[in-house]
């Protein structure tokens, strides 16, 4: 999880009341035709976020950054950039550039003439742009391949090429449609954490687009998750893995177990979940209030439970099953684990031990058993 | 084997129709008149033997192109070709290019409906399409009548049998050849290209400069190109558009041959012509390499 801010105190401006964001959307529509791409929206992003748009094919995120970056106007509602409303500003004179899903780059322009390209339609002297295209260069770490065309380098050095260009002008705000969806996944693990650094070094407001949910884990300050035009839920991605609002975020994040059930008050906080015939009621705790008999979601996380072979003494659920597969994935192992009464249930287990000394294997019966602090409560 | 076998087909044919040939014309040019059939002189009289060959030989001289040199109506002609079909080169530019840039813009579906359209002419005679601009442009022709029509003009213009007759029969006729190759290069460029530069600052227009025509280039050139070397060595638009001032190459050489009935100065004409033409030829084939080149 990135942590922008250095300092001792956490970087979350979205929780102090006096922070002035950046971007606001204000109640903004947009509608293509019949066709309703992004509904009602309100959002802030604050100065030096690494916020990302995180949802579907389809969902708005892609509508949404275009709106930023003045491709597309709002149909209803307001945008503002520092205070203003920029829906009358042409996209060449908005402090916001967008690095392409594509890349975009020039192919009749070299590697430093791509970057130089935004300089020199800016009133920026000759040697400053010099200058500042050799510090971006170096940024990007490309000084050896300037005078390459782009179809002379490899997909890693575009992307960093895109990187610099969109970089060159400073602009307050830079906007990344799937930035790294080209990549092959090693390389783009290497790049995720490149990203980190150049946003932290140049303090840019970045907004990223993307439908990988561990790449908006792993770079965002906050990630917006959204859904048929709608945000569904904004939030750290600790808070939107572990406290997801609803079913759909719970679901969408991660890997997830999630059961039905009536739910029975039991003490402070404390609930029953009615959800199987023949099985223990899930003993949860909720901060919430929550009336005797709603039917809720019970959220768990795979790796929130522990498998063992014998009965566990010491936790407050346990649940009894048969290993039906087992999901290697070498560092871990994801067990399916199904219960008496068909339904299935997923367990993860850190392979800690090589895998031909491995106690559980299919068909054992095994016991789930997890904390009363382990699961999340969904009402919607 | 089997290669050199392929390889073969295309050569072979151009031995057989271009290269044998300009052998032929060639040596004609090199050849005197003589009031004979055919009528030039020498002939190859194989039943001779070598005699008959050395004989040929040394009847073979540079004198008709010596004789181009002397009279100023030779050059003069290569030199108002050159100037028309430049100019007309440029003129199909400004017209192409817009329909190319219309056409790569226009919506997926719509697209095969205008190269169908651009494609269209050719369906019809060349020469019957030239012929017919001669009832538009006359002076009691189609143009005149609805102008004097609309009030724009109270006497008839004389547009036929002028130069700008030919001007507009070679932008008509080679349009095609220019909107093709431009259309091929503006439908490969990404659109996003182009948000980019406006992202980075540019105006639309300035990006139309900076990204649009830059990535058409070879487009252009390949267009240019087409529409120069045959409008160079054009005859029938000149001769049936132009008038008696209209001096072009291709019109000089038919005169050479038809009323003059001078064969070998018709051929020595021809031989300039292509030595000319070689220049640009030599200039396209590098501009289509370099497009292959950078498809790759």
């Amino acid at each position: 999880m990135a942590q922008a801010a250095p300092s001792p105190a956490r970087f979350a401006p979205w929780d102090d009341p006096d922070a002035k964001a950046i971007i606001q959307f204000q109640n903004v529509t947009k509608r293509f035709g019949e066709f309703t791409a992004i509904d009602d929206l309100t959002l802030n992003i604050y100065e030096h976020e690494f916020f990302a748009l995180l949802g579907p094919s389809g969902c708005g995120k892609t509508t949404l950054m275009r709106m930023l970056a003045g491709f597309e106007a709002p149909t209803e509602g307001k945008i503002l950039l520092d205070g203003q409303d920029i829906a009358a500003v042409p996209p060449n004179k908005r402090a916001v550039n967008m690095m392409f899903q594509s890349y975009a780059l020039f192919p009749h322009l070299s590697v430093y003439d791509n970057i130089a390209f935004g300089l020199k339609r800016s009133d920026m002297p000759k040697d400053q742009i010099d200058a500042r295209v050799t510090q971006m260069l170096a940024l990007v770490q490309l000084e050896k391949f300037a005078k390459r065309k782009p179809h002379q380098i490899s997909g890693g050095q575009k992307q960093r090429v895109a990187l610099a260009r969109s970089l060159a002008k400073a602009p307050k705000l830079l906007l990344l449609d799937e930035p790294l969806g080209a990549l092959d996944k090693k390389l783009r693990q290497d790049t995720q954490f490149e990203l980190m650094d150049i946003q932290e070094q140049t303090g840019t407001t970045f907004v990223i687009v993307t439908h990988d949910q561990e790449e908006a884990m792993t770079v965002a300050s906050r990630v917006a998750v959204m859904d048929h035009g709608r945000i569904i839920q904004v939030a750290s991605p600790d808070q939107i893995y572990e406290e997801p609002n609803s079913v759909y975020v719970a679901d969408f994040i991660g890997d997830v177990n999630i059961v039905k059930g009536p739910v029975t008050p039991t003490g402070e906080n404390k609930y029953d979940i009615t959800w199987a015939d023949g099985q223990e009621p899930i003993h949860t705790t909720c901060t919430r209030d929550i009336t005797a008999g709603t039917t809720v979601s019970f959220a768990i996380r795979p790796e929130k439970m522990t498998i063992t072979t014998e009965k566990p003494t010491d936790r407050p659920n346990t649940i009894q099953g048969k290993v039906l597969d087992i999901g290697y994935l070498g560092n871990i192992s994801t067990y399916h684990v199904q219960l008496p009464s068909g339904e299935i249930i997923k367990a993860q287990a850190t392979n800690t031990r090589r895998i031909h000394r491995r106690s559980i294997t299919w068909e054992d019966t095994v016991w789930l058993s997890f904390t009363d602090t382990a699961g999340v409560v969904l009402t919607d | 084997m089997r290669r050199a076998s392929l390889i073969s087909v295309p050569y072979l044919w151009l031995v057989a129709l271009f290269l044998v040939p300009f052998l032929i014309v060639l040596k004609i040019s090199l050849s005197d008149t003589a009031l004979a059939i055919p009528p030039y002189a020498p002939t190859l009289d194989l039943n001779q033997g070598w005699a008959g060959v050395r004989a040929w030989l040394d009847g073979l001289d540079m004198e008709n192109f010596v004789f181009l040199t002397e009279d100023n109506l030779y050059w003069k002609a290569y030199l108002s070709s050159l100037k028309i079909a430049l100019f007309s080169t440029l003129l199909t530019l400004l017209v192409g290019y817009p329909i190319a840039y219309g056409m790569a813009r226009a919506p997926d579906e719509w697209r095969p409906t205008l190269m169908m359209l651009v494609i269209l002419p050719f369906w019809t005679s060349f020469l019957i399409r030239v012929y017919s601009w001669k009832a538009i442009l006359s002076q009691e022709g189609f143009l005149n009548q609805f102008l004097l029509w609309l009030g724009v003009i109270n006497d008839p213009l004389t547009i036929l049998n002028t130069n700008i007759a030919v001007y507009i029969g070679i932008v008509y006729t080679y349009l095609p050849f220019m909107v093709l190759p431009i259309y091929a290069a503006l439908e490969k460029l990404d659109a996003s290209l182009l948000e980019a530069a406006e992202d980075l600052g540019c105006s639309r227009t300035s990006a139309f400069w900076l990204v649009t025509i830059p990535l058409s280039k070879q487009g252009i050139v390949a267009g240019s190109f087409l529409v120069f070397i045959p409008a160079m060595g054009e005859f029938v638009i000149p001769a049936l558009l132009g008038g008696s001032k209209t001096l072009m190459i291709g019109k000089v050489l038919w005169e050479e041959f038809f009323s003059n009935r001078d064969w070998p100065v018709a051929s020595a004409v021809a031989v300039i012509l292509l030595l000319l033409l070689i220049v640009p030829i030599i200039l396209f084939q590098r501009n289509q390499e370099k497009q292959r080149e950078a498809d790759q």
